[in-house]
């Protein structure tokens, strides 16, 4: 039986609230289906199921708030050998002591039950208290005493609450932005802490880059229009290619990644970033990428991201966007080890061959964890990144 | 077109991408981005609407000429369809 | 140094002085070991006292486990009241069928006819650098056998006051002594009523958390216990002293008040006195866990030479204080 966990969504993430399943007992599932939305700080996310096989059973019920790692559900991965199929073989064969016990089919789940301590069980028994409401706070997010205690609290508070008819309407809205901010306090003042930051800048000459791209923005209609970012994440992506260690986690020791999902930081409006992962950007064409982030920036700011678009990053970029601040100095959203950060394009004076001339420039920034690599591997990067953004047509 | 609808048009619009502001009040000369915090990616989205709304293709070298409220429908009124 | 009724002593001279006091309170009772006398005790355990009371109440004896032990138990059946010293558990093997075949059986064998009432103290376990085959702690394999009654000496006062306590025991005892506390200096209380060899001793009252341990994990979760207080964390620390037969009431009682366990031992953690504890726990209070049971045992490996690996290869105060957070704050 495969067990389906809480997902953690990045380094801030501690727990999640189910809001609904989406499959239910029975239903067969593959890589990549949605199998629940669960309500993180980073709002309502689709969460994905990486195996395949039917569900067998939920575990955790609709608005329950759960630790990440904390059972979900059971999926059979043998989703073609129906239970009844398997019982009949030993029922024909005389009762024999050792291999009955094999014979019993590998779904029997009515064993398995919410896990709480001895101590918790017994107290919610006397108690009238549902155990599958409640989240667990022990080992494994097994329940205990401590939280069946919290549940009696609160049950008293809102039977209070009920009888001196307060209505406490949250705002729903505030409430995330609100969270999003924690979960943002969280990340940074863990990377502020814990990585020793080196940072470089590149001024790079965009003219060519800018040139290709408003010619390729001529002939393509007008939903389809790339914008400078597109390019540049193209660029990040490949020249991420040739330096590999800054696309990589750190975990005790430096981990290399051999997919290049770019972090793509997106502003909302009231406030707050959410990083949602372009996936395999080394591989996507720049009107792949301007595609992906159509589909993906709206999302973001609708607080409606998949999982794996959260917790799949493997380096991020933040872009100031035009008529911005100049240049950025960005923070190392962890366990990842680098973010590239590019101030707003704006004319400059430049000069090339003893000559001088205006073009549009970008201010590029590059934040690495010194732990991981060295500032050579630094520069080497923002040296590649140049070169591939002077030759445009080969992204 | 006339420049009242044409204005009632884009106001809607832009409420539709920045929901938190009141783009009506918008002077008719500043510059609506400034105005209205909206980037790069927002202002592509407006440029969308505009073409799927009303029809009109901006081009993308002509994004400079459309900042203000005022230089906004001047171009849309003039614009050959 | 004599401070109100409390003196600050050597453990090896809180042996000392509990083997002086028997000899004293009863001629019956006499010493004999492995260079216990001229040498005076292979840990100068028993420096000074073969001149204080003589040949015939200091005994050496010659290299046989299995023969002067024997003697022993020949000795106590005949009316004495012999003290053995075994250098070290590591050559009790030697004397194990003396020990589990005579000593242990012959009251039961004899209808109750035939009492052995023979000390037996060994010096036992890791921390002195004296590599795998002198570093044991098989306090577990005498815990095993019925007709023993086995006693660990964890902390000064039992080092000073088992042996009294064991010398009114009609039946065998064996108590452990812990040869890497022998220079460790502690205070130790007066006490002429003795301890009781038939309880666990609760060094630290606590309401959070039992941690139940002997030997030399007693001072170690003692100063785990300081250290965890000072992060809020209240332990209770048990100090087993008897572990056969175990006194069940008093860590059964520990645990249903705090809800948690943790079980310390320098022993290697298979078929332990680890394992007994635990076992016990979940038999007969398992509603009252809040949380699974956990050990701290030694490694299982024959002990390390150097060191730093004999030091982690049993359990040490850090890592007490970090199971316990790790218990209560998952």
């Amino acid at each position: 039986m495969i067990e389906f966990v809480m997902p953690s969504l990045g380094a801030d993430m501690a727990d999640g609230t189910l809001v609904e399943w989406l499959k239910k007992p029975g239903d067969q599932v593959k890589r990549g289906d949605i199998i629940a939305t669960v309500e993180t700080q980073k709002g309502l996310i689709d969460i994905e199921v990486f195996d395949e096989g039917t569900i067998e059973k939920l575990m955790i019920a609709e608005d329950t708030k759960v630790p990440v790692g904390t059972l979900m559900a059971l999926i059979n991965p043998e989703k073609t050998i129906e239970p009844q199929k398997a019982i009949p073989v030993v029922a024909e064969e005389p009762v024999i002591q050792p291999t009955e016990e094999k014979a019993i089919p590998p779904f029997v789940t009515e064993h398995i039950q919410v896990k709480a301590s001895p101590l918790a069980k017994k107290i919610a028994a006397e108690n009238n208290i549902d155990l599958s409401q409640i989240m667990g706070s022990g080992e494994n997010g097994a329940i205990t005493r401590k939280d069946i205690e919290g549940a009696i609290e609160q049950g008293k508070l809102v039977q209070e609450k009920e009888r001196s008819s307060i209505v406490a309407e949250p705002i729903k809205e505030q409430n995330i932005s609100n969270t999003l901010r924690s979960a943002v306090a969280a990340a940074m003042s863990r990377s502020n802490r814990e990585i020793p930051h080196y940072f470089l800048e590149k001024k790079i000459d965009l003219e060519k880059a800018l040139a290709w791209m408003h010619e390729k923005n001529k002939v393509l209609p007008v939903q389809k229009r790339l914008l400078p970012v597109a390019l540049l994440i193209k660029a990040v992506a490949s020249s991420l290619k040739q330096v590999p260690e800054l696309n990589a986690i750190w975990d005790t020791d430096l981990q290399l990644k051999t997919e290049i999902n770019i972090g793509f930081v997106v502003s909302l409006r009231n406030g707050g970033i959410i990083v949602p992962a372009i996936h395999a950007a080394d591989l996507k064409s720049v009107d792949e990428i301007m595609e992906n982030l159509n589909d993906i920036i709206p999302r973001a700011r609708a607080l409606r991201l998949r999982s794996s678009e959260l917790s799949d990053s493997t380096v991020t970029i933040t872009s100031i966007g035009d008529g911005g601040a100049d240049l950025v100095y960005g923070i190392i959203y962890p366990p990842q080890v680098a973010i590239i950060g590019f101030g707003s394009i704006s004319e400059q004076a430049f000069a090339e061959n003893g000559l001088l001339g205006v073009r549009p420039m970008v201010r590029v920034s590059l934040a690495g964890d010194h732990r991981a690599s060295d500032g050579l591997s630094g520069s080497r990067f923002l040296v590649t990144l140049n070169n591939h953004l002077q030759n445009p047509e080969a992204l | 077109m006339i420049k009242e609808e044409l204005e009632k048009n884009i106001f809607q619009l832009l409420k539709k991408i920045a929901p938190e502001t009141e783009p009506s009040e918008l002077s008719p000369t500043e510059n609506i981005r400034e105005a209205l915090g909206i980037d790069s990616y927002d202002f592509l989205q407006f440029i969308i609407a505009l073409d799927e709304k009303l029809k009109i293709e901006i081009p993308e070298q002509d994004y400079g000429k459309i900042t203000s409220l005022n230089s906004l429908t001047d171009y849309l009124i003039n614009k050959p369809k | 140094m004599v401070i109100e009724n409390k003196i600050k002593i050597s453990y090896r001279e809180a042996l000392k002085q509990g083997i002086r006091e028997v000899l004293r309170n009863d001629d019956r009772v006499f010493l004999m070991g492995e260079d216990v006398g001229h040498y005076g005790g292979a840990f100068a355990v028993s420096k000074g006292l073969l001149q204080e009371f003589g040949e015939g109440r200091i005994m050496d004896v010659p290299l046989s486990e299995s023969g002067f032990v024997g003697a022993g138990i020949g000795a106590a059946i005949a009316g004495m009241k012999p003290v053995v010293e075994i250098m070290t558990v590591n050559f009790s093997l030697l004397a194990m069928d003396q020990i589990v075949n005579n000593a242990a059986t012959l009251s039961h064998m004899s209808g109750g006819q035939i009492n052995v009432p023979v000390v037996i103290r060994m010096g036992c376990g890791i921390g002195r650098q004296l590599a795998a085959q002198h570093s044991h702690s098989w306090e577990s394999f005498y815990a095993h056998i019925p007709g023993l009654i086995v006693l660990s000496a964890g902390t000064h006062e039992d080092a000073r006051y088992l042996l009294p306590a064991a010398m009114k025991s009609p039946d065998p005892v064996i108590i452990f002594e812990y040869t890497s506390m022998l220079n460790m200096e502690n205070e130790v209380l007066n006490n002429p009523a003795g301890v009781d060899i038939s309880k666990a001793k609760i060094r630290r009252e606590g309401k959070d958390i039992s941690i139940i341990t002997y030997g030399t994990g007693v001072y170690k979760s003692m100063e785990a216990a300081e250290e965890l207080a000072s992060m809020g964390i209240d332990a209770e620390v048990i100090d087993l002293r008897v572990l056969r037969p175990l006194d069940e009431a008093t860590f059964l009682a520990s645990v249903s008040k705090t809800h948690r366990a943790l079980i310390v031992e320098d022993a290697w953690r298979s078929v332990s006195i680890s394992s007994e504890i635990s076992a016990r726990i979940s038999e007969k209070v398992f509603y009252e866990l809040d949380a699974p049971v956990k050990r701290l045992c030694g490694i299982e490996v024959p002990i390390p030479y150097p060191a730093h690996l004999e030091d982690s290869s049993i359990p040490q105060k850090k890592d007490i204080v970090n199971e316990v957070q790790k218990i209560l704050n998952p």
